[in-house]
């Protein structure tokens, strides 16, 4: 690949949605001493960090590592020396590390342009210096881009300290400025990689082990630092880019940051507004401040150096950028709360999962993100070193020079101050910080709330008729009333719906579709996770700032007045109090948002032009602080603007105008009225919303009777509102985001359908990708509306809205795939095993498809003249096995149901899926008949439910779930009533007891630790395969790269329509895209990194018919997924009741009375297979191929329809999709070779070698060794192999005990299984015990370490997550989410950061300590039993879901204490019963075990004073599981009585 | 969405009929309604299907998940108007449909349907009880004249809305009364006719000219209809009666079940009939020859006359009791249907041929009847005598009721020169215009025979066709 840097955009590639992720770290020596052996220490740390790295096609091109140092001035000394160049002292001299390209006149070139800037700014260009470099230390694909590396040493003049760095800033930042200018673009391989007084980095496309041979320098002795900071980058392709490796000048991140859309825009919306006193006229000389096209690493690094160099400190930086989850953290210090509150309307928090290390060159820190989402740990050593990285391990420290070991927390930071000699923790650093201006006054001066605004008359509310005529300008449906606005006037909630979306794309759509309904919503999968926003409420923000905006760069405060308001809804007498409101620098002017409605498209684009320059006016002219764009006054000659147009036209405007940040951004809209309207106009640009016709629809609705009469209006409204927040907030997390602030203006959204010229115009950076329709077909669709309202249909009552059509099959509403004839001749067709009646049900799919419901319906395929004969092409039973049945977990569907599936899809050699839920074990074992209902897939979703070892093991596939069509980045719920014994049972719950799947994996932030989820499953199933569910949406390709390199051995690219068992409406409507782009892009991504070779691609999404599968085999796909239409052959018939437990056809129900109506059987689903089968070699035959590996991915044979008249579809253009980026080389485009997964490597090897006597004869053995943060998943395939020889039932207990000393790698002990002990002395890193099925897990310090363990960070973030067994004992503290979705697991650990047993359902946990926030979150199930030593934990307990009890008593149990004297040596262990111990008995049992195993001083102080501590605990007891706790004793009361009565 | 569990807590219910005794004295409808409570649970047992198979089953499309949730919620009002938004005369179909939509609604499958039907006329009656349904008069008028021949379902639907649109409309009707044969086929104790002239009354407000009596293509000629009309729509039925070829067909006492039926209506009307020509039952042992709704109607006339005997026999063999599977759900099932006139006293026959009718003086006394048994040859039914089955049945009245054939093309449609199509219907395209431009045709004339609903929808179609026709574009429905 001779390519350099990043391929251009072509296709559906497009460079920017590249991501990475990876390692970070750092070494420092507190007392600021230089030495060549921290250096070394840097690179170790390193290399002991490849494994969160990646390598692509090439396995000797890493994606880049790098090293940040102290500039190394005895080194350079020395070097220039060679050159007769004398160095002045340190500080008086800046050295730039340069990436120059090749080619040797450009070089030339940039040299002079560096030159002559140096000579400009009044600086003297010493020297250059030939960095040496070995090119034969890098890979291939590397060496293709290797730049020419160089050293610019440049002399101060007249300056020094600060100013001088300030100038070496501004020399850097013209250069690149002037080298853009001079070549009309950045010339490829030309980066700074540093430019800086302080600090240097050596950097390049380069494996960890690779940095120090690559650049010899580094192992030159004399070249020291005292401090060391490094990155160990996993991108998601294999592109050779040398100047995205980290560290960058100021910064290493790991993590991605979401919002960075929204972050540039604001940005440059602010260059023109921004007055520098440092930098005075050579401020504009550092613009941009950032690049368009830079990673958002790179960007995030440009943002905080620019206000690093503008005067804020390297801390304060960071807390404006990644400030703390501040809003509702009530015990916050006040001045720092008000130091957040206060930047607040300065700038927008930069959101998402970040590790952010950083270094001036004296000083060296970390923050974390605000809510903690990537590890990093620490270590003090004795010797006066901080050792920070993602994991503990990478420096080998003897455990007695361990000072101590902590970890950051979210949001908080650690700083290092070489010349302060010590180590300021983040209270400290913030107080220096908050004290130093008196923010809380400046608050107090500037804020105002709603509160204070006054009274003002709100506009008179509309009667009927006015209402009726409104709400059919506005396009409103019955639907409107009844499934969107009444479920949130009532219930405060979203509507929920359930299945697909089988409707037609916006742009295909005969009916008038509002413009909100082109766009898709983004969402977090893989490399970022989506949050959950009611469980973690405590991170999100609805906050909006009205008004004008502080100088970013200046420390003053300009007693201006803003507006706070706690959400962006607002009703209308909040709008006219705003309107009404005036002076103190705060002004709000409304501008109108209508246009002539004949006037068409021309009307429609002056009608922006002129909003756009109004608004302009009114702010920079008048002066407003507040524009609101409303489209009240319609008439019948004016029709509204889309409101989404209008607020996305002014917005870009403004920014691009400079004036955007001078004032805020109301829409006054009667379109809005789903949360996905509101999300939309926020991230095109609105910081407030008022659905006015919304709102009168709600007082229309209390007038008609449609609102229940119990629900006030009053009610109504706040319900409303409330139900819009909190939907806004699902939105916003699915993206991973927290706060409206950061998502404002980010434009996490794909356009689908929308011509290229109105993004460009209005939504300038929102990617489209299919074209569409332009400004006169929006005009067109807007008068459509407008002529309805203001020309009824003759003779029907006038507030009759129409019927609507997009939720349910109206006969004239909107077109549904699955409708009354399809889903009939399905069904017959199947029955009766006629495969003339299945053709003629193909033949309306494909033509209905193709008329006006799907992109692959606008394909037409090139056909041969004459068909080649049919018995040369491939066996339909051999096609067959590419089919697979989609994820439908049993819970979401019947027993029968499911089972009808395995039953079917084991016929036929395919797969089915298990879907979130685990299954019976019963089913392992086949039927006497030999049908079996084992599924082949067995999924391993975010809840993680029924994931025991013992499933793991009995699969062929194993599906890690990322997002679901339906509703990707969400979570989801199975109502307690649900809850059937069976299913708790499989899902290793309680019966009767709610059950939540997190949003988001909590072992997966971040694409490598979805490489470390895949080893993990890989170790406990070596034969299975893994594959990964991705969802469609733009940049699923550059994910899908990465998830290939994180060894995946299938991907599976889902389209947005599929099915689901409850969802909210709006994700099932507007979020992901068709199967057909992603899988595409997918494609193209793939085979433009040659990684296509070594994954199977696989695609689903409402697949109906053959014709379906060719095309997804001609655009890629290898394997094809049906869900909604088998379960149409069962019998479904689209009930769309799915979360109503009411399925009357018993398919998706637990309902006894009604599954018995199930009438469905495996002969149907068989035959619906074949034929689909038989339909594609009917296809095949004519497309002449033999066999269906000479189909995929031969994308030529797919054309454009060319005849399309459809008046929006038109407009569409496919060559994106139908591009292909390399030659039909059968090895390029699809899978010709297996993932290389590393096993060999495991320690496991060694242990099951070891193991051997208790695997065969089941004798005990004990083995000891050593370990290493290197050895990740330690016991995994040991666990696996116990289970695949003794079952779920493992061994006997301690029978393999593994004594193990050091520091244990990532998930140690994943999937530990009974009988199994795993006893490691010293630490480990995250994921200790993920999934446990049974067995002991112990971790505690080495004796020797040097301090009290008790208080000391011993095991990482996410213990436990997902186990369903065993019982584990951690001497010390844990990070973040400890016992995360624990469903049965015993543990006892010294303390907890935040988030500690969140969405358990089961187990037991102690907590012997201190734990951070939310505490129990999501809690359904389960106890914990807490110290409470501070008496404070109620208020870091998330008491939405359970109650805090003292411990019940029990006199015998003292009694048996004190009969023991204390001796707790001696007397022996109890078997534990966690439902029907007492409380105080299990808490002793389990305090006296923790003793036992780890030899917890503190364990053994609570035991000797028992009765003095037990008060001091409390229990944490989820208020369902008691009430079904308690409701099972009274049954079995009862019972007892019963059997005693009849006895 | 009604109640989302009520199709598990309430059993179906439909109206009771009055004792067969108590009917057969009287011409009135028969049926005791229920209570609206009572209405309203049948409401709550509709699931609000995603796909709501009912509606589709629908010729007129009518939004029934939309009505049945508002009868249960008590908005009666809006339901009326979602009803009336699709379905012009729903006191007819909530009568005498066959209810399609039962037949295809998703609750069928497994369980009882949900009473549609009895929820359709329990919205539309207690509407006109509470006085909303008034008349819907077009905002403004267009200026341009339509005449719509033929006043059954299918014209009187194509006139509302036409006249809705605003355009002049001008109904004509051979009889004497409006309603064709809502009027003269359907006997009162299936509907009474007072509904018809209920709606006629509406019409008249909204504009509608009724003109009876006039039998077009001979009161007024082809040429002088389309002249005078920008548009015509035709609805004037498939009135051709298939007849019956055996020797004795001429007997005095065989009858069009047509002619019955009509006779007897008008009698019950209170016209006054010479009694020479009275073709009465009383006494006297009926044969009605066809097993389908007219035959039904023809029993149940039959003994509310004081029929001695009536049987009815069928050429096709008996459908089974439960749907056939070869028309499953949703389709509209092959099965055996007893109707509440079948109830009332009458032998029905399948797989039976008349081979002759005897006679006395001219008088049809007997018939002899043979049965047929039915195979299929090559995937066509055919039909053998069974050796040796001939019997002679006693038959003072005989009833022709076979079904109609076609339209008559004599007189005006073979005047305008329409085009047939291949069953000798009017052949109309999509907007339902005939080869004729302006020339428009609806109901059984354009489709062949058929059910009230589809007439309605035809007409309604009919009328969006002839508004675009008239202006381009239209509002219509």
């Amino acid at each position: 690949m001779a390519c350099l840097g990043l391929p251009p955009k072509s296709g559906l590639y497009d460079p920017s949605q590249e991501k990475d992720a990876c390692g970070v770290g750092f070494v420092v020596d507190i007392q600021g001493r230089k030495s060549h052996e921290l250096v070394r220490q840097g690179i170790e740390i390193l290399v002991n960090l490849t494994h969160r790295g990646a390598v692509g096609a090439d396995p000797r091109t890493g994606d880049g590592a790098g090293i940040l140092l102290q500039l190394p001035h005895r080194f350079f000394r020395r070097e220039l020396a060679a050159q007769h160049i004398e160095l002045p002292e340190p500080g008086h001299y800046g050295v730039g590390q340069v990436f120059l390209p090749q080619d040797e006149t450009v070089r030339a070139r940039i040299e002079a342009i560096v030159a002559q800037v140096i000579a400009a700014e009044g600086q003297r260009l010493l020297a250059w210096r030939d960095v040496p470099v070995e090119p034969n230390a890098v890979g291939e694909v590397a060496r293709s881009a290797m730049p020419v590396v160089r050293q610019v040493f440049v002399a101060a003049e007249g300056l020094e300290g600060e100013a001088f760095e300030r100038k070496m800033y501004v020399i850097r930042k013209s250069i690149f400025r002037l080298t853009g200018e001079a070549f009309d673009g950045i010339p490829k391989g030309f980066h700074f990689s540093s430019m800086s007084a302080n600090t240097i980095v050596y950097k390049g496309m380069l494996l960890a082990e690779q940095v120090d041979r690559f650049y010899p320098d580094l192992c030159d002795p004399a070249i020291e630092s005292a401090l060391a900071l490094v990155h160990q980058r996993f991108s998601t392709n294999t592109f050779p880019t040398w100047d995205l490796a980290q560290p960058f000048r100021m910064i290493a991140h790991n993590g991605e940051i979401n919002t960075v859309r929204g972050n540039k825009n604001w940005m440059n919306a602010r260059e023109a507004t921004l007055a520098s006193p440092l930098f005075g006229d050579d401020l504009p000389k550092t613009f941009p401040i950032m690049r368009e096209e830079a990673s958002d690493s790179a960007t995030f690094d440009n943002a905080l150096e620019f206000l690093v160099m503008n005067g804020r400190s390297l801390p304060q930086a960071a807390m404006l950028m990644v400030p703390e989850a501040w809003e509702s953290h009530t015990s916050m210090d006040p001045d720092q709360r008000s130091f957040y509150e206060f930047h607040a309307a300065v700038m927008e928090p930069w959101d998402g999962p970040a590790a952010i290390i950083f270094s001036d060159g004296t000083r060296v820190g970390g923050t974390l993100d605000r809510n903690g989402l990537r590890p990093a740990r620490y270590i003090v050593t004795s010797d006066d070193r901080v050792i920070l990285a993602s994991e503990v391990g990478v420096l080998d420290v003897p455990p007695a020079q361990i000072k101590a070991s902590g970890r950051l927390q979210p949001g908080k930071m650690l700083l290092i101050d070489t010349e302060q000699k010590r180590i300021i923790a983040d209270e400290e650093v913030k107080r220096g910080i908050v004290e130093r201006h008196p923010y809380r006054q400046w608050v107090q001066q500037t804020r105002i709330g709603l509160d204070d605004l006054g009274s003002a008359q709100r506009p008179e509310v509309l009667d009927d008729a006015a209402l009726h005529l409104q709400q059919k300008v506005f396009g409103y449906s019955r639907e409107d009333e009844r499934i969107v606005l009444l479920p949130m006037a009532t219930s405060g909630q979203e509507a929920i719906g359930s299945m697909g979306n089988d409707a037609s794309l916006a742009v295909l759509s005969d009916q008038p579709q509002l413009l909100y309904g082109y766009f898709k919503q983004l969402f977090a999968q893989v490399t970022n996770p989506p949050i959950d926003p009611i469980r973690e409420e405590l991170v999100m923000s609805l906050t909006s700032i009205l008004g004008l905006r502080p100088n970013l760069l200046s420390e003053d405060c300009d007693q201006v007045k803003r507006l706070w308001l706690k959400q962006p809804i607002l009703t209308c007498e909040d709008l006219e109090r705003i309107r009404a409101f005036a002076g103190h620098g705060f002004k709000a002017v409304t501008l109108k948002a209508i246009y002539p409605v004949a006037g068409g498209g021309a009307a429609l684009t002056e009608a922006l032009d002129r909003l756009c320059r109004l608004a302009r006016k009114a702010i920079d002219v008048d002066g407003a602080t507040v524009v609101i764009l409303s489209d009240r006054g319609v008439d019948r000659d004016h029709a509204p603007i889309p409101a989404l147009l209008a607020i996305s036209a002014v917005h870009h405007d403004l920014v691009e105008g400079g004036l955007r940040t001078r004032a805020g951004l109301v829409v006054e809209t009667g379109e809005a009225r789903e949360t996905g309207h509101f999300a939309l106009l926020v991230g095109f640009g609105a910081e407030a919303i008022n659905p006015w016709v919304a709102l009168e629809s709600l007082e229309g609705m209390a007038r008609d009777g449609i609102l229940p009469t119990e629900v006030s209006i009053a009610d109504a409204r706040a319900r409303f509102v409330k139900a819009a927040g909190k939907g806004m907030l699902k939105i916003f997390s699915k993206m991973g985001i927290s706060t409206l602030q950061s998502y404002c203006g980010a434009q996490i959204f794909e356009a689908i359908g929308i011509n290229r010229s109105v993004i460009d115009r209005y939504f300038a950076g929102t990617a489209s990708r299919v074209g569409g329709i332009d400004i006169e077909q929006i005009a067109q669709e807007t008068a459509q509306r407008h002529g309805r309202a203001f020309a009824p249909t003759p003779g029907e009552p006038s507030d009759l809205l129409a019927s609507g059509g997009q939720y349910a099959f109206r006969a004239n509403g909107e077109f549904h795939q699955w409708n009354p004839e399809t889903i009939h001749l399905l069904q017959h067709a199947t029955r009766s095993g006629s495969y003339k009646t299945y053709k003629a049900y193909s033949a309306k799919v494909d033509d209905q498809s193709r008329k006006m419901a799907t992109l692959r319906g606008l394909f037409e395929l090139d056909l041969l003249p004459e068909a080649i004969p049919l018995d040369e092409v491939e066996s339909a039973e051999i096609i067959a096995k590419r089919f697979c049945t989609g994820a439908m977990s049993f819970g979401s569907i019947g027993k029968e149901a499911h089972e009808t599936l395995a039953i079917a899809m084991n016929r036929i050699g395919g797969r089915s899926n298990t879907g979130e839920g685990g299954e019976d074990p019963a089913r392992f074992t086949p039927y006497p008949n030999g049908d079996s209902a084992r599924s082949a897939i067995k999924q391993v979703a975010s809840g993680r439910f029924g994931v025991t070892t013992h499933y793991l093991v009995n699969a062929d596939e194993l599906q890690i779930k990322v997002a679901q069509g339906a509703k990707p980045g969400e979570g989801g719920q199975l109502p307690g009533h649900k809850v059937d014994e069976i299913i708790a049972r499989v899902r290793h719950s309680t019966p009767g007891v709610s059950l939540i799947s997190p949003p988001p994996h909590h072992d997966i932030y971040s694409i490598e630790d979805l490489a470390q989820l895949i080893f993990d499953l890989k170790n406990v199933n070596p034969q299975a395969v893994i594959s990964v569910k991705l969802v469609a949406e733009v940049g699923v390709g550059t994910v899908a790269a990465g998830v290939a390199k994180a060894h995946s051995d299938l991907i599976v690219i889902a389209g947005h329509d599929g099915g689901t068992g409850a969802s909210p409406l709006t994700s099932i409507k507007h979020a992901g895209i068709p199967w057909e782009i992603g899988l595409a892009e997918t494609q193209q991504t793939l085979v433009l990194n040659d990684l296509r070779s070594r994954v199977v691609v696989q695609t689903d999404g409402q697949l109906k018919t053959g014709y379906d599968v060719v095309v997804a085999a001609l655009l890629g796909a290898e394997e094809y997924g049906f869900a909604t239409s088998a379960l149409i052959v069962e019998g479904c018939i689209m009930m769309r009741k799915c979360h109503l437990n009411t399925c009357p056809v018993g398919i998706a129900t637990q309902d006894p009375r009604l599954r018995s109506r199930y009438n469905g059987s495996p002969d149907h689903v068989v035959n619906f297979f074949m034929f689909i089968a038989q339909e594609v070699r009917e296809w095949m035959a004519h497309l002449g191929f033999r066999s269906m590996d000479e189909m995929i991915g031969r994308v030529d044979k797919l054309g454009m329809k060319k005849a399309v008249s459809h008046w929006k579809a038109k407009g569409v253009d496919l060559s994106a999709i139908l591009a292909h980026p390399a030659t039909f080389e059968g090895d390029k485009i699809r899978c010709t070779q297996k993932q290389d997964h590393g096993l060999e490597a495991s320690l496991d090897n060694e242990l099951i070698v070891e193991a051997e006597p208790a695997l065969t004869g089941q004798i005990p053995v004990a083995i000891d060794m050593p370990i290493k943060n290197v050895h990740r998943s330690v016991g995994t395939m040991l666990a696996g192999e116990v289970t695949r020889r003794f079952g779920q039932r493992g061994l006997k207990e301690d029978t393999i005990l593994v004594n193990l000393t050091g520091i244990g790698g990532q998930s140690f002990g994943a999937f530990n299984v009974d009988g199994v002990t795993l006893n490691l002395r010293g630490q480990a890193n995250d994921y200790v015990g993920k999934g446990m099925s049974g067995g002991r897990i112990v971790v505690s310090p080495s004796p020797e370490a040097g301090y009290d363990p008790t208080t000391q960070i011993v095991v990482g973030n996410t213990l436990l997550y997902g186990a369903t067994g065993g019982e584990a004992y951690f001497h010390g503290m844990a990070g973040e989410r400890f016992a995360v979705r624990n469903s049965g697991a015993l543990a006892v650990v010294e303390g907890t950061g935040d988030h500690g047993c969140e969405y358990m359902t089961g187990g037991v946990v102690v907590v012997l300590g201190p734990t951070g926030r939310n505490f129990a979150a999501g809690m359904s199930g389960g106890v914990a039993f807490v110290l409470n030593e501070t008496g404070d934990f109620a208020d870091r307990c998330n008491l939405a879901m359970v109650d805090l009890e003292p411990i019940s008593d029990e006199a015998d149990l003292l009694e048996e204490v004190d009969h023991q004297g204390g001796d707790l040596e001696t007397h022996g262990l109890v078997e534990i019963d966690p439902l029907n111990d007492a409380d105080a008995r299990l808490l002793h049992q389990l305090v006296w075990r923790h003793h036992k195993y780890t030899g917890s001083r503190k364990a053994k102080a609570i035991l000797e004073r028992w009765q003095e501590w037990l008060p001091r605990f409390v229990k944490v007891m989820p208020i369902e599981y008691r009430r079904v706790l308690e409701q099972r004793q009274r049954e079995e009361a009862r019972r007892v009585a019963g059997e005693v009565q009849h006895g | 969405m009604g109640k989302p569990t009520g199709f598990l807590e309430f059993e179906r219910k439909v109206e009771d009929y009055q004792s067969v005794a108590e009917r057969l004295q009287h011409w009135h409808e028969f049926t005791e309604a229920l209570p609206q409570t009572a209405v309203g649970e049948q409401g709550a047992r509709c699931m609000d299907c995603g796909i709501p198979f009912c509606h589709w089953g629908c010729p007129v499309n009518n939004v029934i998940p939309e009505w049945n949730d508002l009868v249960y919620r008590g908005r009666w009002q809006e339901a009326i108007g979602v009803l009336h938004r699709t379905n012009n005369l729903p006191e007819i179909t909530g009568r005498v449909c066959p209810a399609p939509c039962e037949s295809s609604c998703v609750l069928g499958i497994n369980d009882d349907p949900v009473s549609i039907k009895l929820i359709e006329k329990n919205i539309v009656e207690r509407a006109f009880e509470e006085g909303w349904i008034t008349p819907q008069p077009a905002a403004q008028a267009t200026g341009k004249t339509v005449a719509v021949v033929g006043s059954g379902p299918a014209g009187l639907a194509c006139a509302q809305q036409l006249a809705r649109a605003g355009h002049a409309v001008t109904l004509f009707e051979k009889a004497d009364r409006i309603g064709g044969l809502l009027r003269y086929g359907i006997p009162d104790f299936k509907l009474e006719k007072w509904v018809i002239d209920r709606r006629m009354a509406q019409m008249q407000a909204e504009g509608v000219i009724f003109k009876t009596g006039v039998n077009v293509g001979v009161d007024v000629s082809a040429d002088v209809l389309k002249s005078s009309f920008d548009a015509v729509c035709l609805t004037g039925g498939a009135m051709k009666a298939r007849d019956l070829q055996v020797p004795g067909r001429d007997l005095k006492g065989i009858h069009l079940a047509m002619v019955f039926l009509a006779q007897s209506n008008r009698r019950v009307a209170g016209d006054t009939i010479a009694e020479a020509e009275w073709i009465d039952a009383k006494g006297k042992h009926v044969v009605v020859i066809g097993g389908g709704d007219t035959g039904s109607d023809c029993v149940g006339t039959s003994n509310r006359q004081g029929a001695a005997s009536v049987l009815q026999i069928e050429l096709l063999p008996k459908p089974p009791e439960e749907r056939d599977p070869t028309t499953p759900w949703p389709l509209w099932p092959n099965k055996l249907r007893t109707s509440s006139s079948h109830e009332e006293g009458c032998e029905r026959l399948w797989s039976v041929n008349t081979i002759q009718a005897e006679g006395a003086q001219g008088r049809v006394t007997s018939l002899t009847l043979e049965e047929v048994s039915w195979s299929q040859v090559e995937g066509r039914w055919q039909m053998t005598p069974v050796a040796g089955s001939r019997r002679t049945v006693p038959a003072d009245l005989v009833f022709l009721a076979m079904g109609f054939t076609q339209p008559v093309h004599e007189g005006l449609l073979s005047d305008l020169g329409v085009a047939f199509d291949g069953r000798n219907n009017v052949q109309v395209d999509e907007t339902m215009m005939t080869s004729i431009p302006g020339v428009f045709a609806a109901g059984d004339m354009a489709r062949g025979a058929s059910l009230v609903v589809r007439a309605i929808a035809d007409g309604r179609r009919a009328a969006k066709g002839i508004d675009t026709f008239l202006m381009g574009s239209s509002k219509l429905p």
